[in-house]
């Protein structure tokens, strides 16, 4: 670790701030110090502008109807569709799927990629730092396909060992299903070798890109898996959208998940063709604002650069790691050593609950909980944590401003 | 609102030195609650005299308002009818959850959980032992949630 990091040269995270509506607002008559980017990242002015000139001006509905309101839209629909492409550097845009969010798209690729395929003895391979929307959705798959779920496990510092991961790999592994960041730890996993290992078993590899992609450059065409998801909200653009970005070969063998409006080509009582893809898997009128927020949301992180709030918000993980360990009885949990920016503790004598309810009171905003990752929860013994994460507007005040509030639940609990 | 409402001085003694915390062995009934949004879990134990709770213990961890809303509730109801009880947690609940209602004077020390009231995601830590107390009582051997 660096003990004197010094700030990105040309990184104002003060202006950064002021595109940040939300943040200049008080809680409790305190500033707002918001640390729970990782829940949910806040938005900048530049994407309520964008859904709000869209639902102004461009509202129709999609790849329907002649008229200029349906073209504008379904334009800045697939415009959108276009900058999720680049941004993670897909293949076409035929990969890129709309979906809610990240828990949406893992349960389309369980349902229409796994669960025609398992036999009773196949293997799902995930590990035990999986958020529950990794968990699960391959839970139900197993249930209904007689497939196991297996995890690899991680180490006391919530590393994943690729060793680990090569022995849990078998020749019934169908489906390797990782997290490319914890939410829980902030460990960061290696993909593309866990990628590369799996295919060598001729395994299929989807990754949980949630909480990768607001804090550093992903090349699909480098990580060549077969699945890649993520959510908007967490990279500064509305909820209700996400992302699924398939092989598109793996993609036009499937059926289709859900079935209504948009995914089919034509409908009559005896048969039904289904509509080429991407659409073929978006039935029913998407969240076109949300795909435009989403947009919205990639060109203000380019705008930023990817590369500079990396760099940034990497030196706030390591200041904000030396000053809370100065901090008396503090224990962080999740100690890898490639880590994204997010600090999950504990403090001896004072339960999670306690501490959240005490810094909201400071205007200091964390998550505490299980933070959806009760299995990771279990491995460390701990029934919950309190979790401090960053992002591009946070700023070394707000970790001084967390470790006074934690003095001050000290105070209330001495 | 007021962080000293809600850690008031009943609580955090409570919490740090809990009444009639442990497990009754053998007894007449017992409950498991769980709070899954902040993984808080009960052991609630008690021993029957005809109508009354002769005695009982708790066990478990949780946070602060958990913790010591059990402990006052021992304390509370050690001794006392069914009816009693069930009155005796008809009064906390609605001082927990409505915002207005006037603290009933028989409440005595469970009165300090009055507080709570004012922070809503928490009256959940305060009323799970009163909810696992209450399945111990009706012999329901499954773990109560609160969510």
């Amino acid at each position: 670790m660096n003990a004197n990091p010094k700030p990105v040269s040309g990184y104002d995270v003060e202006r950064v701030r002021r595109d940040f509506p939300i943040l200049a607002r008080e809680v409790h008559g305190k500033p707002l110090v918001f640390l729970d980017s990782a829940a949910s990242a806040q938005r900048p002015a530049a994407v309520i502008a964008a859904v709000d000139a869209y639902e102004r001006l461009h509202h129709a509905n999609v790849h329907r109807g002649v008229h200029q309101l349906s073209q504008e839209a379904t334009a800045m629909f697939e415009q959108a569709r276009e900058r999720v492409r680049r941004f993670v550097n897909a293949a076409s845009t035929r990969e890129v799927i709309f979906t809610r969010g990240t828990t949406e798209s893992i349960n389309l690729v369980a349902q229409s990629y796994a669960r025609p395929r398992l036999q009773p003895g196949d293997e799902i391979l995930l590990t035990t730092l999986e958020h529950h929307a990794n968990i699960v959705p391959w839970q139900l798959v197993a249930g209904q396909t007689g497939a196991k779920v297996r995890a690899v496990p991680m180490d006391r510092r919530g590393v994943v060992s690729l060793e680990d991961l090569a022995a849990h790999l078998t020749d019934r592994t169908r489906i390797v299903a990782v997290a490319h960041v914890s939410n829980a730890l902030g460990t960061v996993l290696p993909v593309r070798e866990i990628t590369r290992l799996a295919h060598a078993r001729g395994a299929v590899v989807l990754i949980d890109g949630a909480q990768a992609v607001p804090h550093q450059a992903v090349d699909l065409a480098q990580l060549d898996c077969d699945f890649y998801a993520f959510s908007a909200h967490k990279m500064y653009g509305p909820t209700g959208i996400g992302v699924l970005v398939g092989r598109e070969r793996l993609l036009e063998a499937m059926p289709p998940w859900q079935g209504g409006g948009d995914m089919i080509l034509t409908v009559s009582f005896e048969k039904t063709t289904f509509n080429e893809l991407p659409f073929k898997f978006e039935a029913g009128t998407p969240n076109i604002s949300g795909a435009i927020g989403l947009g919205a949301a990639i060109d203000y992180i380019d705008s930023l650069g990817l590369d500079n709030i990396h760099t940034h918000e990497q030196r706030l993980l390591d200041v904000a790691t030396e000053k809370l360990l100065r901090v008396p009885g503090l224990t962080i949990v999740g100690t890898a050593p490639d880590k994204a920016a997010v600090i999950s503790f504990t403090l001896d004598g004072i339960h999670p609950h306690d501490l959240g309810t005490i810094l909201d009171s400071e205007g200091v905003a964390v998550r505490t909980g299980h933070h959806c990752a009760m299995p990771v929860m279990e491995f460390f013994g701990v029934p919950a944590t309190a979790r401090a994460s960053f992002a591009c507007y946070s700023r070394e005040s707000d970790v001084d401003a967390l470790v006074r509030a934690l003095g001050k639940a000290r105070e209330v609990f001495s | 609102m007021d962080l000293k409402d809600l850690y008031r001085e009943v609580i955090l003694d409570h919490n740090k030195s809990p009444r009639l915390f442990g497990r009754l062995d053998p007894a007449d009934s017992a409950a498991d609650g769980h709070n899954p949004l902040c993984g808080d879990r009960l052991h609630v134990s008690v021993r029957l005299d005809g109508d009354r709770v002769s005695d009982l213990r708790f066990e478990g961890k949780g946070c602060a308002i958990s913790v010591a809303s059990a402990s006052l509730m021992c304390e509370a109801v050690k001794g006392k009818s069914r009816a009693d009880i069930a009155h005796l947690f008809d009064e906390i609940h609605t001082v927990l959850t409505h915002h207005d209602a006037p603290v009933p004077e028989d409440l005595g020390k469970l009165a300090a959980l009055s507080g709570v009231r004012e922070f809503p995601v928490r009256v959940k830590c305060a009323s799970l032992c009163w909810h696992t107390l209450n399945a111990a009582l009706d012999h329901s051997a499954s773990t109560v949630k609160t969510e």
